[in-house]
C-alpha cells in the first residue's frame, strides 16, 4: 500500500471526526429509538471511514482490516442481530425518555468535549511522530464520555447498550491512530466481542420486557439497599 | 498441549449441554475435573520449570497466572458439584414443579468458565481484555437464571455498569499496546516488564489510569462497586461463589500484574499510593456498610468489596514484599466461595435472605448453621484460618515499614468488618428458629460445601510444598522480580 499525501489524509480524518462527534452527541440527545440506531450506525461509518483514511495515511494494511471488522460486526451485524435478540422494541417508532433536559444534556457534552480535550493532550504529547493521533486520540476520549454519559442519563435499555457500543468505537478511534497494527488474534476476538455483547445485551432487554412489561431499564429500582 | 485442553474441554462440555441438557450437569461435573487436573499439572510443570507456552506462544503460564488458574478450576469445580442439587432445590422451591433450565444454565457455566479460564493463559494483552469482557457477557444469563423482575434488575446494573468499565480499560490496553510494541516488544506480560523502563510515563500512567478505573468496576472497587451486591444477592449461589471467587479477582489480577512495570519506570513517582488509596476508601466503605445490610448474600457480597480494598491497599503497602497480598487472593477465593455455598444452603432451608426473618440457623440446619458461623469467622480473618495468615502478613508489613498511619487506618477498618460480619451472622444463626420443619438438603451441595471447607481450615496452618513454592514465586513476579 502506497502512503497518501499526509495533507489531504489529515483533513479528510478531521472532517470525519468532526462527524464524529457529530453523531456521538446525535446519540446522547435523540429521541426516537430508531434515531438513536441510525446515529450509531452513521457513528460507526465514520470509524470504518476514518480507518481507511488512515490506512491510506500510514501505509498500514492492519487498519484496512480494522474498517472491514468494523463495518462488518457495527454497521450491518450490530443491527440484524439487535432485531432478532430484541424484536420490535428496537425497530418502534417511539420517544426515548431520559433523566436531563435536551439543552442541559447538550451542554453537558460541550463540557465532556472540552475535558477530553485538556485530558488527551499528555497523551497527544507523548506520542510525537504520529500525526493522527492530534485529531483521533482526544475525539476518540470525548466519544467515550458522549457513550458514558449516554448510558447514565438514558431510561431505555437500547439507548443504554448504544451508550456502550459508542464508548467502544470511541476507544477504537483514538487508538488507531496510534496502534496501526493490533496482531490478529485480537482483531478477530475483537470482531467477535461486539455483536456477542450486543446479542447478550439485546435478549436481556427483551428478558426484562417479557418479565416486567417495560424496556426502560432506568425505572427498575427494586434492589436499592433500604436504610 | 496441556494449556491448549483446560481451554478446549469447557467448550466441549458446553456444546455437550447444549445438545443434551439431561445429562448436561454430569458432563459439566466430568469436565471440571478434568480441567481441575490439568490445571494441577501444569501448575506443578509452571512451579519447576518457569514459564510454559503453548500454541504458538499465544498462550503461556507463569507462576502468578498459574495461581490464578488454580483458582478458577477450583472454584469452578465446586461450583459445578454444587449446582446439581442446588437447582433442583431452587425450581422446587419457586417453580411448581418447574425443572431447572439446564440447557441455558449448564452451556453458560461451562462458556462463563472457559472465559475466566482464558484470563491467564491467553498472552496477549488485548485477547486478555477481551477474556475479561467475556466474563461478564456470558455471565449475565446466570445472574439473572431466576428469571424475577429483581434478577433482571441485577444482571443489567452488572451488565452495564462492569461493560462501561471494559470500555474505559480498552482504551487502556491499547493505549499501552502502542506503547510496548514501538519498543520492539510482544505485547504480553513479560513484553510489558520488558519495554516499561523505557516507555514515556505518560502512556504508562494514562494506561494504568484507565485500567484502575475501568478494572476498578468490574472488581468492585468504590465508588464502581453499586453492581456487586445487586449481582449476589439475586444470583444463585454457585454463580456468586465464581463471581465473587474469581470473576472480581480477575480484574484485580490486571491491576496487581501492570504494577511492576510502573514501578521499574523511573518517570512515575509513587504508583504505590495509588493502590493504597484506592484500597483504603474500598476497605472503609465497605466496612460502614457490613452494618447496614438486610440481606445475607448482600452481606457477603460487602465482604468481598472489603477483600477487593484489602489487596489493592496490600500491594500499596507491600512494597517489593508481595506475600501477604498473594495470600490474600488465594485465601479470598476459595474462603469466599465457602460463604456463598452456605449463605446458598441457608436460602434453601428458610426460603428467604432477609436477616430479620432469619433466626436459629444451627438449631434448624446444623451443619448449614455451622458452615455459615465458620465461614464468617474465616472471612473475617480470624485464626486458624488463612485469611488471618494473609491479613496478619499484610499488617506486620505495613507496620514493619513504618507506615503507620495508613496500616492503621487498614486496620481499624478490617476490625470494624470483623465486627460487622460477625454480629449479622450471630443474628442468623443463633436464637430460635421460626418454625421446626426440616427442609432437605440436596446431597450434592452438602458434598461441594464439605470440599470447600478443606482449603479454608488446611491452609491456615499448613501449605502443600509446591503450593507454597508457587505463592512465593507468584508473590515475587507481583513485586517487581524479575
Amino acid at each position: 500500500m502506497t502512503p497518501g499525501t499526509p495533507e489531504l489524509a489529515l483533513a479528510l480524518d478531521g472532517s470525519i471526526a468532526a462527524l464524529f462527534v457529530v453523531f456521538g452527541l446525535g446519540v446522547v440527545v435523540t429521541r426516537q429509538m430508531l434515531g438513536t440506531l441510525y446515529l450509531f450506525m452513521l457513528h460507526a461509518a465514520a470509524l470504518t471511514a476514518s480507518a481507511i483514511v488512515l490506512a491510506i495515511g500510514l501505509g498500514s494494511p492492519h487498519l484496512v482490516w480494522v474498517a472491514v471488522i468494523t463495518f462488518t460486526t457495527k454497521v450491518v451485524a450490530v443491527p440484524l442481530v439487535l432485531r432478532w435478540a430484541a424484536g420490535a422494541e428496537i425497530y418502534e417508532r417511539r420517544e426515548v425518555d431520559q433523566v436531563l433536559t435536551i439543552p442541559m444534556s447538550v451542554l453537558i457534552a460541550a463540557v465532556l468535549a472540552l475535558i477530553a480535550w485538556v485530558a488527551a493532550d499528555p497523551l497527544v504529547q507523548a506520542v510525537p511522530g504520529h500525526p493522527f493521533a492530534a485529531i483521533n486520540l482526544p475525539t476518540g476520549i470525548m466519544s467515550i464520555l458522549f457513550g458514558a454519559f449516554t448510558v447514565a442519563v438514558r431510561r431505555e435499555g437500547v439507548a443504554q447498550l448504544m451508550g456502550l457500543l459508542i464508548m467502544e468505537s470511541g476507544a477504537f478511534f483514538a487508538s488507531i491512530s496510534i496502534v496501526s497494527h493490533l496482531s490478529v488474534i485480537a482483531e478477530i476476538a475483537a470482531a467477535v466481542d461486539v455483536p456477542i455483547a450486543a446479542l447478550v445485551i439485546g435478549l436481556l432487554i427483551r428478558s426484562i420486557h417479557r418479565v416486567t412489561g417495560i424496556t426502560r431499564v432506568g425505572l427498575l429500582a427494586e434492589l436499592r439497599e433500604r436504610h | 498441549m496441556v494449556l491448549v485442553l483446560i481451554l478446549v474441554i469447557p467448550c466441549v462440555a458446553a456444546l455437550v449441554a447444549l445438545a443434551s441438557p439431561r445429562v448436561a450437569p454430569w458432563t459439566s461435573l466430568a469436565a471440571v475435573l478434568a480441567t481441575l487436573a490439568l490445571a494441577v499439572t501444569a501448575t506443578l510443570r509452571c512451579t519447576q520449570d518457569g514459564i510454559l507456552y503453548a500454541a504458538d506462544r499465544s498462550l503461556s503460564l507463569d507462576p502468578a497466572a498459574a495461581l490464578y488458574l488454580l483458582l478458577v478450576a477450583f472454584v469452578g469445580t465446586t461450583a459445578a458439584l454444587y449446582s446439581i442439587g442446588y437447582l433442583h432445590a431452587r425450581a422446587a422451591e419457586q417453580g411448581a414443579g418447574q425443572p431447572p433450565r439446564y440447557r441455558q444454565y449448564w452451556t453458560l457455566f461451562n462458556i462463563f468458565l472457559a472465559s475466566m479460564l482464558a484470563i491467564p493463559l491467553v498472552s496477549n494483552l488485548a485477547a486478555i481484555w477481551i477474556a475479561i469482557e467475556l466474563t461478564t457477557i456470558f455471565s449475565a444469563f446466570l445472574v439473572a437464571y431466576e428469571d424475577r423482575p429483581k434478577a433482571l434488575e441485577a444482571a443489567w446494573k452488572y451488565v452495564v455498569l462492569t461493560s462501561m468499565g471494559a470500555m474505559i480499560a480498552l482504551l487502556g490496553v491499547l493505549v499501552l499496546y502502542y506503547g510496548v510494541s514501538r519498543l520492539g516488544q510482544a505485547v504480553t506480560w513479560s513484553g510489558l516488564l520488558a519495554a516499561a523502563p523505557r516507555m514515556q510515563p505518560a502512556v504508562l500512567l494514562t494506561s494504568f489510569i484507565l485500567w484502575l478505573v475501568g478494572f476498578g468496576a468490574k472488581a468492585g472497587l468504590v465508588p464502581l462497586h453499586t453492581w456487586l451486591p445487586d449481582a449476589h444477592s439475586q444470583a444463585p449461589a454457585p454463580i456468586c461463589a465464581l463471581l465473587s471467587g474469581v470473576e472480581t479477582s480477575a480484574a484485580l489480577y490486571m491491576l496487581l500484574r501492570i504494577y511492576p512495570a510502573l514501578a521499574i519506570n523511573p518517570g512515575i513517582a509513587s504508583p504505590a499510593a495509588w493502590y493504597l488509596a484506592a484500597g483504603l476508601i474500598a476497605v472503609a466503605t465497605a466496612a460502614f456498610l457490613l452494618f447496614q445490610v438486610h440481606d445475607f448474600k448482600r452481606l457477603f457480597a460487602y465482604s468481598t468489596i472489603e477483600h477487593m480494598g484489602i489487596i489493592m491497599a496490600a500491594r500499596g503497602l507491600g512494597g517489593s514484599d508481595q506475600l501477604g497480598t498473594v495470600y490474600q487472593f488465594f485465601a479470598h477465593a476459595f474462603t469466599k466461595s465457602f460463604c456463598f455455598y452456605a449463605a446458598g444452603l441457608a436460602t434453601v432451608v428458610f426460603g428467604t435472605q432477609e436477616i430479620a426473618a432469619v433466626r436459629g440457623l444451627i438449631s434448624r440446619s446444623p451443619p448449614v448453621g455451622w458452615a455459615l458461623l465458620l465461614g464468617a469467622f474465616a472471612i473475617a480473618g480470624t485464626p486458624p484460618f488463612a485469611l488471618f495468615i494473609a491479613e496478619f502478613r499484610i499488617l506486620a508489613t505495613g507496620f514493619g515499614t513504618g507506615q503507620y498511619l495508613a496500616t492503621g487506618l487498614l486496620t481499624a477498618f478490617i476490625v470494624l468488618a470483623f465486627i460487622a460480619i460477625l454480629y449479622q451472622v450471630g443474628r442468623i444463626t443463633f436464637g430460635e428458629p421460626a418454625a421446626s420443619a426440616g427442609t432437605p438438603l440436596p446431597a450434592t451441595s452438602v458434598a461441594a460445601l464439605a470440599v470447600a471447607f478443606v482449603p479454608v481450615l488446611v491452609f491456615g496452618f499448613y501449605l502443600p510444598a509446591p503450593l507454597a513454592a508457587l505463592i512465593r514465586q507468584a508473590a515475587a513476579l507481583l513485586g517487581g522480580a524479575s
